[in-house]
């Protein structure tokens, strides 16, 4: 057995005085912002409600360039380090309750500071979409998880579901085969995921696939049994038996803390343009919670330098 | 032996042990290799913990020991804090705090020496209220990053009631047990066996629920 350490502590950090820069969300869109701008010699703060956000779900990341097989905490940890070495300041663990705007912008934390900035970044990221059928609250942690991660050791010689079809499912399957019994993956439509996942699911033995099956229903007694799905190709309900459903259908943008301050889109999410601007003026917004069409790490990496690079134009020029 | 904390960490460890106020004496309850696989990885652990502060002790006791009675220990490994005049403050670890529990162990240890965190005046009041037996259980994974946030938030409530017992369950190393108590996603906070809280909950969601047992 190996184990590894994992680190996280708040740091006193001063926050008087007005901020140039602030991002709001400590994933790689948000770090990667407070490099850039620090880096320009803006007076950087980055927020981070949960330091490298959705990174920390992410067993393994394979796609951004330059690593080979590293897994999402340990980039996060990268990350970060890459940041403390250029003194960029980040306040973890607190969450911002509100944001207005008069000539500077005043975001109060959940401990009632309060920060002023000239500029801000909207990184906060996004969060695990429900698949909204019937059972799915009552067995919530009774059988139905949605962090792969955290809870496979819980599903050791057990049958396993995972429903969905993109990358964060498949990947979800070839981790949880290692320690359940079975796997069922259930998605409604057809594989999303990358072809290079698809072989290594391929190669797990304890695999079964089901496409074009929806998930109608979850159905127990003091937990989660089996699952009603509806096999679209012949129109027929059947059900598969279960311990556990893991619930990798995509995300949905953490945008209501700016809901009627900037636009959004018909999903929730900020709208911006390219270079990162949003609505509202000094107020960018990069990574999941903006309309990218692809979300993806290194997408959000460069969308926050992107972000960090107009602030301080815009600080330049106004 | 390899060591278990590198180079890298055992510098950020050094460095917030520098805030370490009081010595904290660490009372680790273990059983023989034979029936307890991680006990040699988390005597080792706290081991090295323990060598980088000299404000720091360890002590090692069979799991069937008259101290482990008296600390109600009943699992191996297990280890308890103990402040500087050697008082239990009803602070348990079940299991390696290795992993994401690396932040649960050195939190506790900060805090035992007394580097604590105020909390605001409104939820001391109501912590001080509770009169009646609490013993709050969070069940965890090693790779779980929203469980430290339970963890620790039950070991505070336990350190500034007498009345409450918080102790971290690795459910991994711990699985009969967490199946008995139908763990199926971490943290699974558990209150006096029956009341249960999912996922990392405010201080306050601990509070109304012990008050409305």
């Amino acid at each position: 057995m190996s184990f590894s350490l994992g680190f996280s502590f708040k740091k006193e950090v001063a926050l008087d005085g007005i901020f140039d820069f602030v991002s709001i969300g400590g994933g790689p869109a948000g770090y990667n912002a407070g490099l850039y701008a620090k880096r320009k010699g803006l007076r950087t703060l980055v927020i981070a409600p949960k330091k490298g956000g959705q990174l920390l779900n992410t067993s393994s990341v394979d796609n951004y360039l330059g690593t080979i097989e590293l897994s999402g905490e340990a980039l996060s940890e990268r990350f970060l380090e890459h940041l403390e070495h250029t003194d960029v300041e980040v306040l973890g663990d607190l969450h911002v309750t509100s944001i207005t705007k008069h000539d500077l912008f005043e975001l109060t934390l959940e401990d009632g500071r309060v920060i002023k900035a000239r500029t801000i970044l909207l990184a906060m990221g996004s969060h695990p979409r429900q698949l909204g059928v019937k059972g799915e609250a009552e067995f919530a942690n009774a059988g139905v998880a949605y962090c792969a991660i955290c809870d496979a050791p819980l599903y050791k010689n057990k049958n396993v579901i995972i429903a969905g079809g993109g990358n964060s499912a498949v990947e979800a399957a070839i981790d949880v085969a290692k320690i359940a019994k079975h796997v069922t993956i259930v998605h409604r439509s057809t594989f999303r995921a990358d072809q290079i996942l698809l072989d290594k699911l391929n190669q797990a033995t304890n695999v079964t696939i089901h496409l074009q099956t929806q998930i109608l229903e979850i159905r127990g007694d003091d937990r989660m049994r089996n699952v009603l799905v509806l096999d679209k190709a012949f129109n027929s309900e059947r059900s598969i038996e279960a311990d556990g459903l893991f619930i990798e259908i995509g995300n949905l943008p953490n945008s209501d803390l700016v809901k009627g301050l900037v636009e959004t889109n018909d999903r929730g999410e900020i709208v911006v343009n390219g270079k990162q601007a949003t609505s509202l003026e000094g107020a960018f917004a990069a990574g999941d919670v903006t309309d990218a069409p692809y979300k993806q790490i290194i997408i959000a990496a460069a969308q926050g330098a992107t972000a960090a690079l107009a602030a301080n134009e815009y600080l330049n020029t106004h | 032996m390899e060591k278990m904390i590198t180079k890298d960490i055992e510098k950020q460890v050094k460095d917030l042990f520098k805030g370490l106020v009081n010595p904290v004496r660490i009372v680790l309850f273990t059983q023989d290799h034979a029936v307890c696989e991680t006990c040699e990885p988390t005597e080792q652990l706290l081991g090295e913990v323990v060598e980088l502060s000299d404000k720091l002790s360890m002590q090692i006791s069979p799991l069937d020991s008259e101290l482990a009675k008296q600390y109600d220990v009943t699992l191996a490994p297990a280890f308890v804090l103990l402040d500087h005049n050697g008082e239990y403050h009803r602070v348990k670890f079940n299991g390696i705090p290795a992993g994401h529990e690396f932040t649960s162990f050195l939190t506790a240890l900060m805090e035992m020496s007394g580097a604590v965190e105020d909390l605001p005046e409104a939820l001391l009041d109501r912590l001080a209220k509770i009169d009646k037996p609490v013993n709050i259980k969070v069940f965890v994974t090693l790779m779980c990053p929203h469980c430290p946030g339970a963890v620790q938030k039950a070991h505070k409530l336990a350190m500034l009631n007498k009345n409450i017992t918080g102790e971290m369950i690795e459910a991994q190393t711990f699985y009969e047990l967490s199946e008995s108590y139908r763990v199926s996603g971490v943290p699974k906070i558990v209150i006096n066996e029956t009341h249960e809280l999912v996922g990392n909950q405010p201080i306050e969601r601990f509070l109304d629920l012990i008050e409305s047992i």
